[in-house]
């Protein structure tokens, strides 16, 4: 009833039973780690910093930023465009994966998806506080007003952003939350007290009938089928804000597909980063295997190699369309370094050579390391190449925005921008904002989806993959007649 | 009124999934089963109909569309027409983004709020759990007594379960009818001529 070829890796190790499973996803909501108080203290006080910064900027106005009349879009965009791009993987490994049928989704989608929630709510707040006069936020919205009938102008970008963000963050809702249902119930079932009401009203009266799983299975389908054409489209719209524009730089029509990549590339930067931890302290190491963090790197070196393709296409077309605007700004403004390329092109260095190169370097140099079996599967490495990714794909959004708006067609109004105290305080305060969330998350509910582990048990659990393997290797040996030069290897070299 | 049930407990997603087979063979109407994670079959060995829940995204992401394209031709072009960077009003290729985003939003809420409708949830609703061990680790087939209260048919489906690989059979009150949906309107159960025609 139930095969996997041999030569698959199980994704579920130490012979695990139903019961094992839930009982070892469980043990950290039930007993957490003394560590977890200690980082929700950090991170807390980190959010606390970042909402009164937050406030601040409200209630001196944007000027407590760097941005000037040329340099007007910068660290809050760029933050925005980092944290939408993170919040990519959770749908990329819910929706596309369970589309592909890859098992290996079940250990970190829970999480990813939580990741994806957080991060898009750490998004919405930088445009948010960018307009200035946040309590008219609402005026984006198509509504009948008493302003002569203003409406929203739905040919921009910037609208169809809105709408794209929203929908976004909220199907991503849908989806975590209807998935974390009968995981919720199973904390009910073993909960008692006043965490058995609490968890008993969260978990919406789950109770595991044929029917509940049928319209589970019905509407987790359908809606990975929705999440997968919408998580393309949300970082194509985001990219749009700066394709549609004539700003050189931004008026790049390979910014979807670049832009959609490198947002799957930074988020399971993230989801790594985040995990890698998870597992060693909540214990997890037999449901988050070496070979989940090898299919997430083997990802990791495909949209890393696709970025830098992007880097390079887009040079190399700024090049040969001959406009002298995109030109300058590749050359002038951003590939121009003191110690080579300035030199070999006799160019003076661009203003922001070091942002280029950092994200050169992080982007698309570092990853290509991960094209080595060995290293993929080490840990500390993929560790670093997370934290790495995370810093490059902020300098992209950064490189794009700053050094191309920093110097355009009008030479007197060039200018620098460097970022003040508040604008530092406020991106930093979001970093404590998503790991508040996401600490509260972990403690209160399953991190891992329960039953969608125990559903690919019987495929990818150790003791299976070694009975279908030992199977076979007994019928070879009958068809073959003994010494088997038929040796079905499980790959051990993690163990 | 309390409501009575014959209750299997499984060990195994196979094993169950044959016994259900095996029972309904027998011609008993299986009233519910539960599982601790969605098993692949179940509901064909049941008998269960098929969920129209696709069906109903589908009319909400149609809705989505048409709702998204007028709203956007209404203000663009009809209610207030502004020239923007020499844009026809009715700039229909403009109209993609959001009318893709909102389909999506109608299909994927209108889905899942139908969703929990036609599963009674709620955060008000306490659920009457029959087995604490089912969200766990256990797997488990019910009887309705009321059907089956003649004590041959209790006899009989109890030995059933056991042959198929019941590790307790156990009869328990509760205070709610389990998944009135798996009847239909007319009162009766869903059986299994019907599942085959």
């Amino acid at each position: 009833m139930h095969y996997t070829s041999p030569i698959r890796e199980p994704l579920i190790t130490g012979n695990k039973s139903y019961h094992d499973i839930t009982q070892d996803i469980s043990r950290s909501i039930e007993n957490p780690p003394r560590l977890w108080w200690i980082a929700l203290i950090i991170s807390g006080a980190v959010a606390t910093m970042g909402i009164l910064l937050i406030l601040l900027t409200i209630w001196k106005g944007i000027g407590m930023w760097g941005l000037n009349k040329t340099v007007n879009w910068a660290w809050d965009i760029t933050n925005f465009v980092w944290w939408i791009g993170i919040g990519h993987a959770g749908t990329l490994i819910s929706a596309i994966l369970l589309l592909f049928r890859q098992r290996w989704r079940t250990g970190v989608n829970r999480a990813a998806e939580a990741m994806t929630i957080f991060a898009v709510m750490c998004a919405g707040l930088f445009p948010l506080i960018h307009m200035g006069r946040i309590w008219l936020a609402f005026f984006i919205l198509p509504y009948p007003n008493t302003r002569g009938i203003l409406w929203p102008n739905f040919n921009s970008p910037l609208l169809w952003d809105v709408f794209a963000i929203s929908t976004y963050l909220t199907v991503s809702l849908l989806f975590w939350y209807t998935g974390l249902l009968p995981d919720i119930a199973t904390m009910r079932d073993r909960s008692k007290g006043w965490a058995k009401t609490i968890y008993s009203r969260l978990s919406f009266g789950w109770t595991g009938t044929a029917k509940q799983w049928q319209r589970f299975e019905s509407l987790s389908l359908v809606l990975a089928g929705l999440s997968t054409p919408l998580v393309l489209s949300v970082h194509s719209i985001v990219s749009f804000d700066f394709a549609t524009s004539v700003i050189p730089g931004w008026h790049t029509t390979i910014f979807p597909p670049y832009f959609v990549a490198g947002a799957i590339f930074s988020g399971f930067a993230m989801v790594l980063t985040l995990m890698l931890i998870a597992r060693k302290v909540m214990k997890l190491e037999d449901y988050i295997t070496i070979a989940h963090i090898e299919s997430m790197n083997k990802i990791i070196v495909m949209t890393g190699s696709i970025v830098g393709i992007a880097y390079i296409t887009e040079f190399f077309v700024a090049w040969y369309s001959g406009n002298v605007y995109e030109q300058w700004v590749f050359i002038r403004n951003r590939v121009a370094d003191p110690f080579i390329f300035g030199p070999m092109l006799g160019v003076e260095p661009a203003p922001y050579w070091w942002a280029y190169w950092s994200m050169m370097t992080c982007n698309v140099l570092s990853p290509q390391i991960f094209w080595f079996k060995k290293l993929r599967r080490n840990i500390a490495i993929t560790f670093i190449m997370s934290i790495f990714i995370n810093i490059g794909m902020w300098f992209e959004r950064f490189v794009i925005i700053v050094t191309s708006l920093h110097r355009d067609y009008i030479p007197s109004s060039w200018s620098y921008y460097s970022p003040t105290w508040v604008e530092v305080g406020i991106f930093v305060g979001t970093m404590g904002l998503f790991m508040t969330f996401f600490l509260l998350f972990c403690r209160y509910f399953p991190v891992i989806a329960i039953a969608e582990v125990k559903a690919i048990l019987k495929v990818s659990g150790d003791q299976y993959i070694e009975k279908i393997a030992v199977q076979e290797q007994k019928e070879a040996e009958q068809a073959y007649g003994g010494a088997g030069s038929f040796s079905p290897a499980l790959d051990k070299d993690d163990k | 009124m309390k409501h009575k049930y014959l209750v299997g407990v499984y060990n195994d997603d196979d094993i169950l999934l044959d016994a259900v087979t095996k029972v309904r063979k027998e011609g008993y109407q299986v009233h519910e089963v539960f599982t601790p994670f969605p098993v692949h079959g179940l509901d064909e060995a049941m008998g269960l109909q098929d969920t129209r829940l696709h069906t109903i995204g589908f009319v909400f992401g149609a809705i989505g569309t048409l709702t998204a394209l007028s709203v956007m031709a209404y203000t663009m072009a009809i209610d207030w027409p502004v020239i923007v960077g020499g844009k026809p009003f009715f700039s229909f290729p403009a109209y993609g983004p959001i009318g893709f985003e909102l389909t999506v939003l109608f299909a994927a809420v209108g889905m899942t709020v139908v969703y929990y409708i036609r599963n009674g949830f709620s955060v008000l609703r306490d659920a009457e759990v029959l087995d604490l061990r089912i969200t766990d680790h256990k797997f488990i087939m019910a009887f309705c007594l009321k059907r089956y209260h003649k004590d041959a048919d209790i006899t009989q489906i109890t030995r059933l379960m056991k042959e198929s690989g019941a590790e307790e059979v156990y009869v328990k009150d509760m205070e709610n009818e389990l998944s009135p949906n798996l009847f239909r309107k007319d009162g009766g159960v869903i059986t299994e001529h019907a599942h085959h025609h």
